[in-house]
């Protein structure tokens, strides 16, 4: 959608009557009734159950495989490998395909070599283990730093940029640098300049609901998939590639979706799903094990970082620096540009300088998760800006606000910020009775700022009136945190119905127009205007009905409360003619009125979040507990504030477990040594306390009523906030996560 | 014509400018100036870029009208969680 | 391949299947009987999506054997509403958006369900400690803990 002028979508309205609501969800009793059908609860008659083979080793040249055995087992009805998908494919849908089914090397523990469907999952898993496949074991590199070394082993030559510089490991395959100003005068500036070195290791986005497919596809080259995913129409378009079929043949449905945090942005066993499908001429179900989700789906990159930043006494800061390293498995594409750009974010700096290195290592492809890159970079520079602070003396919220980013300032990523809420959400903290609340002995507080960009993607919205007065809205985008309910609260805010008047419903890729995937914070601001738009559209054509009844001119009608109305005296005499009414007729007078929207909209506009957190540690056993918790975030408006407070939340407790246990933990041989949940341990809810959260609304002029994107700044600032309390509780800078027990007690050993 | 600004890492490819001057109406027009001017540039903006016009991120939308007092940067191409 | 042969109750009714000695009972639930409320995330009994009771005790189906069910009574997250009346505590979900995307939550239902019967009074901390066997990935706990402390006050003052 082209804007001519930024801001010009906003309506600056200061009333609503649903938006801002609190209603009950659409998907509430599906939800909990246990009728609400996910990726695996999907059944087709004749199924088929598939299993994948999986490469034990790290780095391996595979020489055969022999799937006669496997074939021969009763039961078993097809078994695929790669040369039974499509060749020729180039970039990003080359890379998908070899992550998702291997050609030639093994690159990760886990890479899928085979996969093989038969009449039950039991037989389909019996026949994995018949399947004999020859390795030629190479060397491994499964750490960032170790990846980028001179005698690293080579994962994947010829993937380079020519943006990394010259002499780089060819693992390194991207390199970003930005800034701007005189760094060597802003540290000569400063009182003090402190300079760290930091590490953070891969969590997995930890979606309860492993992927799950079922797929259909025949001879004729007609397919229908059902999944469990963030995007069905991306997950269309790959797979329609990765099997060789026209995209507009394959109709993907996609089903409830439970968890997907940009872990399920991409597709994994659904390219498989089908090419099975298609070999055995029955529909193919698969399920992933949470194994096979830990050592093959994607977990976000590990990094290494280096921060250096001065700092005057009385708390400016005069220059700062960061490099970020972050490896992103066995291809290109880890998120170091953008762990670049957010890292200084929340500071308005005149001299900054940011390094990004994406970095391939014998790990499985990172995928998306909430804010991707930021908040390692958050972690980092707000650990050290936290340290300053304490050196000096100073007030943390104080010092961040001396220096706090806001309309007109530089963001460190070249561009003059437009209206943005950091410095409300950091007035907000000071204000708040947590800063203020009297902290116990050995307790610790931390502060911590995060940034995340957001996004608006291709959207396309339909919506249909029906005669009882009532209305349907097809979206594209994936309910990952209560959309259905926002849409229809914007919806019924422009026809002037009620909310319970209207449905939502995720449609299927055949229903509807191309939708970006459910990321990057953008389903309530990029399908909700689009919905808003959707629904002008029809208002368009309510006015027009009532214009034609009245006979006079449509721009003489007016639309309010959910009624037609001539726009002045005049216009004419005539009563208010609700919508009701002119449904009724709709059919003798025009026929069926829908209204629609389809754009790319570019105003996300971006968020700022600011966390508080109290914490203690025990000393003997290095456990750090978390004792009370914060989250203050700019939402621009809150459509529905429960589910903006649910993303706040569950956004910090993501955090809150990537601080202190998630981590991917590999062993010399390269492989995954926690591969279940009681090793790869996310927050339980003894775990942690009540979250309070407090919605700041600095209105977003790139969306009708002010939206800004919500779901992933809230895991950006708990990494240093939580870093931040334990060095108050125990005067130890932990620089590494997880902070894990063992880590905080050799810090304390050290001390 | 708009003053382009680039990422300093992309000076490599256009003779070491890191503002880059164009004759462009919108983004599209843009990124097309910017590879006509600076060839090298073409694969970097292939491979996918966003673009930042006056504050506003536009992440992939060629027809975002520009303006010539417009503040345009390049930025890497965002993607989101 | 012999498969067994088990009777057993499941949300009352009598239920009778034939199952593979390998197959859980969550695979049976799932997959013979057609109850798709309790979830697998994780076959390893971490997570919880998969919480049923066996003759009054909480259990994860996906570490039971289907054979197991011989002569039992299971409940499930089917059997919690009394035809159309809500358990108050699925009442109190829905006000409270103690859910986002609602896969833990036929886990979180049967076990908190569990608890009420057990404690009608629990405290915050009882609460938390009782459902640390089921994994919430999106809402943090905090409304979650929320609601069903609520429930339990709202069932004390009914009772």
């Amino acid at each position: 959608m082209a804007l001519d002028k930024p801001g010009e979508d906003y309506e600056g309205r200061t009333s609503y009557t649903h938006v801002g609501t609190r209603v009950d969800r659409p998907d509430g009793l599906d939800k909990v009734t246990g009728r609400a059908k996910f990726g695996a609860d999907a059944h087709a008659p004749g199924m088929l159950h598939g299993a994948i083979v999986r490469s034990p080793h790290a780095h391996a040249k595979i020489l055969k495989i022999d799937t006669s055995k496997a074939e021969a087992l009763a039961g078993v009805k097809a078994v695929v490998t790669r040369a039974d998908f499509a060749t020729g494919l180039e970039g990003e849908e080359w890379n998908v395909l070899e992550n998702v089914m291997a050609s030639d090397t093994a690159l990760y523990d886990g890479h899928a070599l085979a996969a093989i469907a038969a009449t039950s999952s039991l037989i389909a898993r019996d026949a994995v283990k018949l399947v004999e496949v020859e390795y030629e074991l190479l060397p491994h590199v499964t750490d960032v730093d170790e990846a980028m070394k001179p005698d690293a082993p080579v994962i994947r030559a010829g993937q380079q940029s020519k943006l990394v510089p010259e002499g780089m490991h060819p693992n390194v395959v991207n390199y970003y640098e930005g800034g701007h100003g005189d760094m060597d005068a802003g540290f000569a500036e400063a009182d003090l300049v402190i300079e760290r070195h930091f590490t953070t290791e891969a969590a997995h986005q930890g979606y309860i609901e492993p992927h799950a497919a079922l797929a259909t596809l025949g001879a004729d080259g007609k397919g229908e998939l059902w999944c469990c995913t963030q995007g069905h129409f991306i997950v269309q378009k790959t797979c329609a590639a990765l099997v060789g079929i026209d995209t507009s043949q394959l109709r993907v449905t996609a089903s409830e979706i439970g968890g997907g945090f940009g872990g399920k942005t991409t597709v994994f066993l659904e390219p498989l799903a089908l090419a099975l499908s298609r070999k055995s001429n029955r529909p193919v179900k698969m399920v992933m094990s949470r194994s096979e989700i830990l050592r093959a789906t994607g977990p976000t990159s590990s990094a290494s970082m280096d921060i250096k930043i001065g700092m005057t006494k009385d708390g400016r800061i005069t220059a700062g620096k960061g490099v970020f390293r972050l490896q992103g498995g066995a291809f290109p594409d880890a998120p170091a540009g953008m762990a670049a750009e957010c890292s200084f974010a929340p500071y308005n700096l005149n001299a900054v300088s940011i390094e990004g290195y994406e970095v391939m290592a014998n790990r499985p492809k990172q995928a998306a998760y909430r804010a991707p890159g930021s908040p390692m970079a958050a972690f980092a520079v707000e650990s050290v800006v936290d340290e300053l602070c304490k050196a000096l003396e100073l007030d943390p919220i104080e010092t961040r606000l001396k220096n706090a980013s806001r309309e007109g300032t530089k963001a460190a990523y070249g561009p003059t910020w437009d209206r943005i809420g950091l410095v409300e959400c950091l007035e907000a903290a000071q204000a708040h009775p947590h800063m203020q609340a009297p902290l116990r002995e050995s307790e610790g507080r931390g502060v911590a700022a995060g940034f995340w960009f957001n996004h608006g993607g291709e959207t396309s919205v339909s919506l249909a009136l029906s005669e009882d007065g009532t209305a349907q809205i097809s979206v594209g985008t994936p309910d990952i945190g209560g959309s259905r309910a926002s849409m229809a609260l914007m919806a019924a805010e422009i026809l002037g119905i009620e909310y319970e008047n209207i449905r939502v419903t995720v449609a299927d890729t055949a229903t509807l127009g191309y939708n970006d995937v459910s990321h990057g914070s953008r389903v309530t601001y990029a399908s909700g205007l689009a919905t808003i738009n959707a629904a002008k559209d029809a208002v368009g054509k309510l006015c027009d009905r009532a214009a034609q009844r009245w006979g006079i001119d449509p721009e003489a009608v007016i639309w309010e409360d959910g009624c037609a109305k001539p726009a002045g005296p005049n216009a004419g005499q005539f009563d208010p003619m609700p919508l009701k009414e002119i449904t009724q007729r709709m059919g003798r007078t025009g026929g069926p009125i829908s209204g629609h929207f389809e754009a790319t909209p570019e105003g996300a506009g971006v968020s700022f979040g600011v966390h508080i957190v109290d914490a203690h540690v025990d000393r003997e056993t290095g456990k750090t507990s978390i004792d009370r918790y914060t989250v203050i975030q700019d939402a621009g408006k809150a459509v529905h504030p429960t589910y903006v407070e649910g993303q706040f939340q569950g956004g910090a407790a993501q955090g809150i477990g990537w601080a202190l246990n998630e981590e991917y933990v590999y062993g010399e041989d390269g492989r995954l040594q926690n591969t279940v949940f009681l090793d790869y341990r996310i927050p339980v809810a003894s775990d942690l306390p009540m979250i309070d959260t407090v919605i700041v609304e600095v209105p977003n002029p790139g969306h009708p009523f002010g939206v800004r994107g919500v779901g992933e700044t809230g895991i950006c600032p708990p990494l240093a906030a939580i870093a931040n309390a334990v060095s108050g509780a125990v005067g130890v800078r932990m620089t590494s996560l997880p902070m894990s027990p063992p880590k905080i007690l050799k810090a304390l050993k050290e001390q | 014509m708009v003053e382009v600004n680039l990422w300093s890492g992309l000076r490599h490819f256009t003779d070491g400018a890191v503002t880059v001057e164009v004759e462009a109406k919108n983004v599209g027009e843009v990124l097309e100036g910017l590879v006509k001017l600076h060839p090298e540039l073409g694969d970097i903006i292939d491979a996918g870029v966003s673009v930042a016009v006056d504050g506003k991120v536009i992440a992939s939308g060629l027809t975002e009208k520009v303006r010539p007092e417009s503040e345009v940067f390049i930025i890497q191409q965002l993607k989101g969680g | 391949m012999s498969k067994i042969h088990v009777t057993t109750k499941v949300n009352g009714d009598e239920v009778e299947f034939l199952c593979d000695p390998r197959e859980t009972m969550l695979d049976v639930l799932r997959d013979h009987l057609n109850l798709t409320g309790a979830k697998e995330g994780c076959g390893t009994g971490d997570c919880g999506a998969c919480s049923v009771t066996v003759d009054g005790r909480l259990v994860c189906s996906c570490l039971m054997l289907g054979a197991e069910a011989e002569g039992k009574e299971i409940a499930t997250v089917e059997g919690i509403a009394n035809g159309e009346a809500l358990h108050p505590l699925q009442t109190k979900f829905i006000e409270y958006a103690a859910l986002q995307c609602g896969i833990c939550t036929p886990g979180i239902l049967v076990a908190a369900k569990n608890l009420l019967e057990r404690e009608p009074d629990p405290t915050e901390e009882q609460v938390r400690y009782w459902l640390a066997g089921n994994l919430c990935r999106c809402t943090g706990y905090d409304k979650i803990i929320r609601a069903v402390m609520d429930t339990a006050a709202d069932m004390r003052e009914a009772s």
